[in-house]
């Protein structure tokens, strides 16, 4: 992997914003590569490899490969600055994501216009020329270095849908949500203005090439029980999809938004497959942007995180085109820069894990009730259609209450949303248009009277609009003086240079911690104790965000997060020096003049031998592979035997192994083979090693270990520390 | 309103419908809901419609939600404001940004456009 030195520049993005020219217009899909060999593997459901990435955790096991799945990654962002989002979408890239979806601040829906300079946002960002400026600017920059072109996407909603469309079209934005149904179920927005706006909308997104999500799938997250909504999706799928088609958007751009809705302990597999299977049987002509589940979300990450992995298995066994993420934490806060990291990897990892399992398990679409449910579905979104028709179309039943009903159409419990034709934010801004209508403007919907100026094309009146001529857009830079970027950076600006620091979970310098603990207690002592232990500690604005029963009276796991109020200066930190590793033909030429020999052993009521195994094994580029002799006495090997084998045999070194680390036994045992070593009077010319995943170095030296060896070691390294000890000792 | 599940009873138009009959209904039914949208659409325009134009006419934000104001107040929107501005550029012979700064003084745009002002063939 190529080594970082700088961290993103800020404030040098910022500069010359005004000049800035995106690269390129519209969206990128990946690369799916039908079948291709990544390390030791054969995977046939993966894309390009980066060319800079992060892998799982276990990758390290696995010669370090990070396989890309095919479908595109998607993680949301959403701090309410921009600025520090760039860092967020830097660490997303490189661990997989290519679809940077960024949230709009609350409000932004009710703005009638474009937002301009960088004010702070509530639970997203205001969406603004300049910081999409910033953004796309600062991920030319991430893409370059990842090697694989990244998504920039946000939201042509509101009361300024073709406004920011236009916007997006000029800043390179590359996909975008657009659903009028979305302003108007849950935004109360006018329903006459919203499909007006959309046609316009949509039409010039159709001329960026951007990709389109549509808005369905927030109906699982409003009705009661999500997975009654079902036939409602397919109508409200279908609406946008025949709108979009309408106004010019290619269908390889028209995304369908769908959640599985279901999540466990319901049987939610079993329940959401036959509803991803109706969608896309009758959407195949589309594209899938398959979601995860947030409606039963709680505070928990480990059952987010669960639930997640098998909405993920849903997207494997049917298709997703774009697999978007969900953080595990977003059932608790905004959600914080580790938690889009593992829901990416989340991805990631459930998708290398299932790579080309459907060649071995397929849905057995024969399958007498799985059919039936799928066609059901089917016939229950028809008759809901039907019916719509019948009450005098899309406006009509939408006064009505037929959206987000929680009844399963045709079942109707009356609580759907209503909203009134001739009511709603926006109400009586729809002007018809006259004989002499025109618009002399490229990417305009409907009547556009160009006959009247002989124009073959409307923009050529005015030498090309901004679509053809970028230097008539007029780029603003600030409006408020007392809420923009600079402030902030200001505010924040000692973090970036390098000397202190705190810890971070969504902005620079939040100093957020997160504590988890167990208390003995139920579960109302135990958040009162845990509050008290946090003050104890000094964290400020100390909050609770989970808690778990894990016995009514027996004790309470409780996780709370809070602010630290100290700084931390770095160049104070002390850090491990990097290990000095010496190249391999050097290892093996200093054994061979000198032969060393060692023995070697799992101490401890101890059976794990992987570790010690990838040490010396010549097969596992263990120190065999140098020329070292190694006598390998097991597992469980008493220390004693180990010291006795050593003068034995006249070698030199020994080395342990130990995994088993409850009240530090492991350190307890090297302690012993020290003082065995003393007592026998050979602890001057035997070099004592002790390795294993819960090793520290330092501690390990301190209990009269020459040297500790800890987690992910290599044998090279031990190779080398064995000559260069013996070297120095001598 | 309140009904309980009639699936099986609602359903009998459509129990006799092979699969792609199936497919197809559902889509015809979703043109035929959406077709007259797209129409009501063809003939109207909004506020944020006209902005957008302006935008790409190389109006600022603020520049364009004045003009499209002012559009709306003196009757002429449905021209398109687009429109207003060519004719502002064609009668006074300006150039483009100068017929936007122009137009986003009210005063300037209200005399031009109010009705029976010089530039208001409202029809």
């Amino acid at each position: 992997m190529k080594t970082f030195d700088h961290k993103l520049d800020i404030e040098k993005i910022l500069e010359n914003l005004e000049d800035y020219v995106p690269r390129r217009r519209g969206w990128i899909w990946r690369k799916h590569v039908e079948h291709q060999k990544i390390g030791k593997f054969e995977y046939f459901d993966t894309s390009e490899n980066l060319m800079t990435s992060v892998g799982l955790p276990a990758s390290h096991a696995f010669d370090a490969i990070d396989p890309q799945p095919k479908a595109i990654i998607t993680t949301e962002i959403a701090s309410g600055r921009f600025e520090d989002d760039i860092r967020r979408m830097r660490m997303a890239a490189i661990h997989g994501a290519d679809h940077m979806m960024v949230i709009r601040t609350a409000g932004q829906s009710h703005f009638d216009g474009l937002i301009e300079g960088t004010p702070q946002g509530v639970g997203g960002i205001p969406i603004t020329r300049k910081q999409v400026r910033a953004q796309r600017k600062a991920l030319d920059i991430i893409e370059d270095e990842v090697g694989r072109p990244i998504n920039y996407h946000s939201y042509v909603s509101g009361v300024a849908g073709p406004e920011i469309a236009t916007m997006f079209v000029e800043e390179g934005v590359n996909g975008a949500h657009q659903d009028p149904q979305y302003n108007i179920l849950y935004r109360n927005i006018n329903m006459v203005r919203s499909f007006v706006d959309a046609a316009e909308s949509k039409t010039i997104m159709a001329y960026g090439n951007l990709a389109q999500i549509d808005g369905a799938h927030n109906a699982n997250a409003t009705a009661v029980e999500a997975w009654k909504v079902t036939p409602e999706l397919l109508v409200q799928h279908a609406i946008n999809t025949a709108f979009s088609i309408a106004c010019g958007i290619d269908e390889k751009n028209i995304c369908l938004s769908t959640v599985p809705p279901t999540a466990p302990p319901a049987p939610s597999v079993r329940m959401d497959l036959p509803y991803a299977i109706a969608l896309r049987e009758l959407f195949s002509h589309v594209k899938m942007r398959a979601q995860m589940n947030t409606k039963y979300m709680e505070s928990s990450t480990r059952e987010a995180t669960v639930t997640h992995t098998l909405n993920l298995l849903i997207s494997q066994l049917t298709s997703a085109d774009i697999q978007s993420t969900i953080t595990p934490d977003e059932g608790r806060n905004v959600p914080w820069h580790i938690y889009n990291i593992e829901a990416i990897d989340t991805a990631k990892q459930v998708f290398a894990g299932l790579d080309g399992i459907n060649q071995y398990i397929k849905i057995d679409r024969t399958n007498q009730k799985l059919s039936k449910e799928i066609r059901e579905l089917k016939e229950r979104a028809i008759l809901m259609m039907e019916e719509m028709i019948e009450v005098g179309g899309y406006f009509e039943a939408v006064s009505q209450g037929f959206f987000v009903d929680s009844g399963f159409y045709p079942q109707r419990n009356g609580d759907g949303i209503a909203r009134k034709i001739d009511g709603g934010i926006g109400a009586d801004t729809v002007y018809p248009r006259n004989c002499d209508y025109f618009a002399p403007v490229t990417a305009h919907f409907g009547l556009n009277h160009t006959n009247q100026y002989d124009l073959n094309k409307p923009s050529s009146i005015i030498s090309g609009c901004t679509f053809e001529d970028r230097d008539k857009i007029i780029y603003i830079d600030e409006l408020d003086d007392s809420d923009n970027v600079y402030l902030r950076l200001k505010e924040t600006e000692v973090y970036r240079l390098g000397g202190i620091v705190k810890p971070e979970m969504e902005w620079q310098g939040d100093g957020v911690v997160l504590l988890t603990m167990f208390f003995p207690l139920s579960s109302d002592l135990a958040k009162a104790a845990a509050l008290q232990c946090a003050k104890q500690m000094n964290l400020q604005e100390v909050e609770v965000i989970h808690v778990e029963v894990m016995h009514p009276v027996e004790g309470t796991r409780v996780e709370v997060k809070g602010k630290v109020p100290f700084d931390i200066d770095v160049r104070t930190l002390k850090t491990e020096p990097k290990p000095e590793i010496l190249e391999e033909e050097v290892l093996k030429e200093e054994v061979r003049l000198r032969p060393y020999k060692i023995v070697s052993g799992t101490v401890g009521e101890d059976e794990h031998s992987v570790g010690l195994r990838e040490i010396i094994d010549i097969k596992h580029g263990g120190i065999e592979k140098f020329g070292f002799e190694c006598i390998y006495l097991g597992t469980s090997v008493a220390l004693s035997k180990l010291v006795d084998a050593a003068i034995e045999t006249s070698s030199e070194a020994i080395l342990i192994s130990t995994i088993i680390s409850h009240d530090d036994v492991h350190y307890k045992n090297m302690r012993k083979l020290h003082d065995i070593c003393v007592e026998k009077g050979v602890r001057d010319r035997l070099i004592l090693i002790a390795g294993g995943t819960q090793v520290t170095p330092e501690i390990a030296r301190v209990n009269g270990m020459d040297e500790g060896f800890g987690r992910k070691t290599k044998g090279q390294q031990v190779a080398t520390f064995l000559v260069k000890h013996r070297k120095e000792v001598k | 309103m309140k009904r309980h599940d009639d699936f099986n009873e609602r359903r009998s138009s459509l129990i006799n419908l092979t699969d792609e009959e199936l497919h197809n209904r559902f889509w015809q039914l979703s043109q035929q809901l959406v077709d007259p949208m797209i129409e009501l659409a063809r003939q109207h325009t909004t506020p944020s419609i006209e902005r957008s134009v302006l935008l790409r006419m190389g109006a600022s934000s603020i520049e364009a939600s004045s003009i499209v104001g002012y559009a709306i107040a003196n009757g002429v929107i449905g021209s398109g404001v687009g429109h207003c501005l060519i004719k502002v550029m064609n009668y006074y012979r300006l150039s483009l940004r100068e017929t936007i700064e122009k137009c986003a003084d009210e005063s300037f745009f209200t005399l031009n456009f109010k009705s029976g002002g010089v530039l208001n063939e409202n029809v």
